[in-house]
């Protein structure tokens, strides 16, 4: 700087000294709050939100922790995260399954009041709730999948037959007898938990998750060619080389059935 | 002022006026934070829903909703456009406070004030310095920045660690570790600064200051005259700055205090014992010409 230069006014330095300073304070004060906020964001796994909750980053910028939910579910099963006990953002609303699961209102009464729309409005069916999906975790330990007839978690699904079925399939401990194996179908299950409640296991075989994990998802890309040819009514591919099947016996590399049938055909260079 | 003079404030008022009219509009405030928190009580309690919900948000006999503006603020600002029922509800708050007074909301409603107050009155009584001061304008900074970590994480990032609703929401539904934080500010408020939460760092009370900038409810010396300067308002005005310009004003000067920061709390009203303050409206700059005394007769 020139000598000469007129010196620079103290009011301006301070005000520049003070603006730094509030702002590096703001800057410091700004990430500890940014940091607490991602890190509520980590809903535990067994904490479920209410039906019609928005995808939980939609949700935390949506619920402002009034409650209103809470008074409004007949049944208790909401309750609001206390800071330091329970693991969802404080003040939030969510339900721990295997303490008192959702009971489906018709009505939906959490969702009428909710003032904001962090619970969707648009959710008018309670069958269309989708607060986490039920997954038959332990088979080792489900007395259905030994062979045994529980079926509890089949039987009080409120949405049975459809959101939770019995498959049969052959007993091979026995040999004579019958598993009925609990399915869900997550296309139907609302994630109401009332399975995992009254699992009669001292920890529940089924377990609602949230569907991030409970679920994996299909590639966009893959089409099913049964599928696609049942609505086509028709091969996909028109004049398909129909190509020779590997059949066992000589000549082939099936090991399976080694020494089956001859093909009637010579393979070129398969012959000596 | 010395500190025995300070621990001492108001009892001179105590004296002219009488204990009662000497912590009126005290008693007046903690009934109406009472009544504030009670009326949320009452249904958990007693099974009486005439409110439901907490001071974030909630629905009086199940028609009037009220939502906190500066909530819905960081809401609106996270990306998420709330239901009518939210906005309504704001709109109503946002009104009456730009009527009354933003931090009336501070003085009169909030559940913190009482802590805060608790420990200035403390402080006073152990005659501790005051400690580290930030400056007054720090708060409005930490509301921008709660404003720009909204809009950044895409939450309601305040309402993380708010103590005011954590303490309101604790109480009516269960507090978990949140006494902590009401305790933090307790013993910062007592040890380390003087007036320091609710005066210079809580978001929420710049919010409501800003809001409340050209409300009509405001407190006047309109007997500035008859000031003993006996210092006892300065003493237990939580934003004693915003008493000087009305207090020392000369002549034409107007006697309101039309700071922003000023709580409406009155118990500058309380303390004095000539009776300077009056709550008025901000179009009431009367002042008076002389001293009032009895024998004065030609007032008016």
């Amino acid at each position: 700087m020139p000598a000469s230069a007129k010196p620079l006014s103290p009011q301006r330095r301070r005000f520049l000294q003070d603006t730094a300073r509030m702002a590096a304070g703001c800057a410091v004060a700004g990430s500890a709050l940014a940091y607490l906020a991602r890190d509520a964001r980590a809903l535990p796994a067994e904490a479920l939100r209410p039906p019609g909750a928005l995808p939980e980053e939609d949700f935390l910028a949506a619920c402002i922790r009034c409650g209103l939910c809470v008074r409004d579910c007949p049944y208790d099963t909401l309750s609001l995260a206390e800071l330091g006990v329970d693991g969802a953002a404080t003040g939030t609303p969510f339900f721990t399954a295997r303490d008192v699961p959702c009971e489906m209102c018709d009505d939906i009464p959490c969702v009428a009041a909710c003032p904001t729309g962090a619970l969707d409005p648009g959710l008018t069916d309670i069958n269309d709730a989708q607060m986490g999906t039920a997954v038959l975790v332990d088979q080792e330990n489900c007395l259905n999948f030994q062979g045994l007839r529980c079926d509890v978690c089949y039987r009080v699904c409120p949405v049975i037959d459809e959101a939770i079925t019995l498959e049969l399939s052959h007993n091979t401990r026995s040999g004579h007898h019958a598993i009925f194996a609990p399915t869900v179908h997550a296309e139907h299950c609302t994630g109401c938990g009332v399975c995992e409640k009254k699992c009669v296991l001292p920890e529940a075989a089924i377990k609602v998750l949230p569907i991030r994990l409970a679920r994996g998802s299909s590639a966009e890309h893959y089409r099913k060619g049964w599928e696609e040819k049942a609505e086509k009514g028709r091969p996909l591919v028109e004049d398909l080389i129909d190509l020779p099947d590997r059949l066992p016996g000589p000549g082939t590399d099936n090991l399976a059935t080694p020494g089956g049938f001859e093909p009637g055909y010579n393979l070129p260079g398969t012959g000596q | 002022m010395s500190t025995a003079s300070k621990a001492m404030a108001g009892r001179e008022a105590i004296a002219v006026k009488g204990w009662l009219q000497a912590h009126k509009w005290l008693l007046l405030r903690r009934a109406s934070q009472t009544f504030f928190l009670l009326i949320f009580l009452l249904g958990p309690w007693f099974g009486l829903w005439l409110v439901k919900g907490t001071l974030a948000g909630s629905l009086t006999l199940g028609v009037l909703p009220l939502t906190d503006p500066f909530v819905t603020l960081q809401g609106l600002v996270a990306g998420h456009i709330p239901e009518t029922t939210a906005l309504i509800g704001a709109l109503i708050v946002l009104a009456v406070y730009a009527l009354i007074g933003g931090r009336v909301y501070c003085s009169w409603v909030c559940p913190i004030n009482p802590v805060t107050d608790t420990a200035h009155w403390l402080h006073r009584r152990l005659g501790l310095a005051k400690g580290w001061q930030p400056k007054r304008s720090t708060r409005l900074w930490l509301m921008g920045t709660v404003l720009v970590v909204s809009a950044l994480t895409g939450t309601i990032a305040w309402e993380i660690v708010n103590p005011i609703t954590l303490l309101h929401r604790g109480l009516v539904f269960g507090i978990g570790f949140g006494w902590a934080l009401v305790l933090g500010i307790f013993v910062f408020d007592l040890f380390v600064a003087r007036h320091g939460w609710c005066g210079r760092l809580c978001p929420v009370g710049a919010f409501y200051g800003l809001l409340g900038q050209r409300s009509l409810l405001r407190v006047t010396a309109r007997d500035r005259v008859a000031c003993d300067d006996c210092m006892d308002c300065f003493a237990v005005c939580p934003e004693n700055h915003v008493i000087t310009p009305a207090l020392r004003g000369k002549g034409s000067d107007t006697p309101l205090i039309l700071s922003p920061d000023c709580t409406n709390c009155g118990r500058c009203i309380d303390v004095c014992s000539v009776d300077v303050f009056a709550f008025t409206h901000r179009f009431d700059t009367n002042v008076s010409e002389a001293p009032a005394t009895p024998a004065d007769t030609r007032a008016a």
